[in-house]
């Protein structure tokens, strides 16, 4: 066993998402040869995109059946790439498609997924968050196999050398019967047309779980109002029904970074951080003075937000006054 | 159809975690416990599609790992509706890593030959969000994940799967398979009071973990549990609500420069 792959996605544009080259800079952590992986149906376009930007060795899994992305297709393609190079590690960005398809890629080399990596220290000992953010856990890889990874959106800012020359593009044809893709993927599509677009908005006010109904949503409201802010909540809201789908910021909803944002009752699960954190200033209002969203946080008050959200609102007036 | 929906027992999201003195676990002592929550709406979409689906033989059985206190989530599970139930009886699931878990599920599944595997997506409490899909893999059924919403059809299912940033797409894939489930997809059911009395004449098969004979190694092993590094220096606003908000109200006009 030598080296190590990192095996990227392209998006619908045939490019490459910053998560990719986040979980290449990750790579690097870990020492060894590594070999970026693209796979597809045509992926020249991404393959030539990595290749100009780091690894020594880029190796291009093209099959037809590999578009659309179902988790068979690429479970085969790998599993038979995975066998002809022998790595070390195998290293995945930590997306809705990696989370789709690897557990079960790990599970044909009885291997498991150490997922939604964060850090990476010397062992190498991997950490990753457990309970809703609350701790953090430090994970080593035991027994002889290939060590299957998937790192954090944000987790590793992106670090890579300037490459002497453009990487060569190795392809590789995996065998694939269409008989073994047993799902059929529908086109992609959106429930409603967006009609709030919070990525440009300078301020925002979220509202998570601590509002507790429907019925307390004005406290945050008049908040927003006060401070001429765009009104989002975390995912609990929206399911509820309390906010619509389009207000919501995390991993399933909008990536926001505004000059502001007020977590008011949100604990600061990772599915909302990563909607969030970019955030230039985050002010955090919760009543658990161990809620992770105050590791995230420039200011934070330990209350009920039913008593500060309101005492916010009133100074926010008369400081505009 | 016969559906089996895998349900975990996790420490309730309110309750305070604290790390024990080994540091690699959690204090249970006084800890609340709930049914991990999209393991809650996994349950709640087998005993809508049993409903929606009322020919003869339909059947919701629930399974879970755990230690002998949690029954609790099993007892939940029969009171809202499920018919019976599978519990395999570990003292030591927190040293089992996903594929150990999904490798005792597999084992005690397997002889029921269900038309539907339902699991939660990810847990509460541990988030490696993989169980589901390596036992689909050990059972060698087709799944999809991160699925809202569940329709038979006339040759298998068709599933409304949740992606990234406000997109979705339907899938459709042939029974037997697996699915795990998204939270939000539907709206959880109370147990009723003649649920809850039903309930206690339901089957419970306990079965000693050990005697499934899938007992595997983890080969992700947690080392350390810690306290998580700050990502900010985080000033702490104190003082009543008023004297807090005065406070901010001050930052926010000279230090951010958004009022």
């Amino acid at each position: 066993m030598s080296g190590i792959l990192v095996i990227l996605q392209q998006r619908s544009d045939n490019k490459i998402a910053r998560i990719n080259w986040e979980a290449l800079t990750a790579t690097q952590r870990l020492g060894g040869d590594v070999t970026a992986v693209i796979l597809g149906a045509d992926v020249q376009t991404a393959a030539a995109e990595i290749a100009a930007k780091a690894p020594s060795k880029v190796i291009a899994v093209e099959h037809p059946l590999l578009n659309p992305y179902t988790a068979d297709g690429f479970v085969a393609a790998l599993h038979q790439l995975i066998e002809s190079e022998n790595p070390t590690h195998i290293v995945f960005p930590h997306t809705y498609q990696v989370r789709d398809y690897a557990p079960a890629l790990a599970a044909r080399f009885k291997q498991v997924l150490i997922s939604d990596v964060t850090a990476i220290a010397e062992g190498p000992v991997f950490t990753r968050s457990i309970m809703q953010g609350r701790l953090s856990a430090n994970y080593r890889h035991a027994g002889s196999g290939p060590c299957f990874l998937s790192v954090q959106a944000g987790a590793f800012p992106v670090d890579l050398p300037a490459p002497a020359a453009a990487a060569t593009v190795t392809p590789f044809a995996p065998t694939i019967d269409a008989a073994q893709i047993r799902t059929k993927p529908g086109e992609p599509y959106r429930a409603t047309t967006q009609a709030v677009d919070l990525s440009s908005a300078q301020l925002i006010v979220g509202v998570g779980r601590g509002i507790k109904s429907q019925e307390n949503l004005p406290i945050v409201e008049e908040l927003a109002a006060a401070l001429g802010a765009e009104l989002a909540a975390s995912r609990p809201i929206c399911d509820n029904g309390w906010l619509p789908m389009e207000r919501q910021v995390g991993s399933s909803g909008q990536t926001v970074a505004p000059k502001l944002y007020i977590a008011a009752g949100i604990s600061g699960a990772i599915q909302h951080l990563v909607g969030m954190k970019g955030s230039q200033c985050i002010v955090a209002i919760n009543k658990d003075p161990d809620a992770p969203i105050f590791e995230v946080a420039d200011y934070g008050i330990v209350g009920d937000l039913m008593e500060v959200v309101p005492a916010i609102t009133a100074a926010v007036k008369a400081a505009k006054q | 159809m016969k559906i089996i929906v895998a349900i975990k027992q996790v420490p309730d999201r309110d309750s305070q975690v604290r790390v024990d003195a080994s540091g690699k676990w959690i204090v249970d002592t006084d800890l609340q416990y709930a049914m991990n929550e999209s393991d809650a709406h996994a349950l709640e979409e087998a005993l809508q599609l049993k409903e929606k689906t009322a020919e003869a033989g339909g059947e919701v059985i629930v399974v879970t790992a755990g230690a002998e206190s949690a029954g609790t989530v099993i007892r939940e599970a029969l009171a809202k509706g499920a018919d019976r139930a599978i519990h395999i009886l570990a003292d030591d699931l927190p040293s089992r890593d996903s594929f150990g878990v999904a490798s005792l599920l597999a084992a005690a599944v397997k002889d029921e030959k269900p038309d539907l595997i339902l699991a939660g997506l990810q847990s509460e409490d541990l988030g490696n969000g993989q169980t589901g899909v390596i036992l689909a893999e050990l059972l060698g059924l087709p799944h999809a994940t991160l699925i809202l919403n569940v329709e038979k059809t006339d040759i298998g299912l068709r599933v409304k799967r949740e992606l990234e940033e406000g997109w979705f797409q339907n899938i459709e894939l042939p029974t037997p398979a697996l699915l795990t489930i998204q939270s939000g997809g539907n709206k959880l059911r109370y147990a009723t009071l003649m649920g809850i009395k039903r309930a206690k004449t339901k089957e419970v098969r306990q079965v000693a973990a050990a005697s499934l004979g899938a007992d595997v190694p983890a080969v992700a092993v947690l080392e350390q549990i810690t306290l998580p590094k700050k990502q900010k220096s985080t000033q702490m606003l104190s003082g009543s609500p008023k004297e807090a908000a005065a406070a901010l109200v001050e930052k926010l006009r000279l230090e951010v420069h958004v009022l």
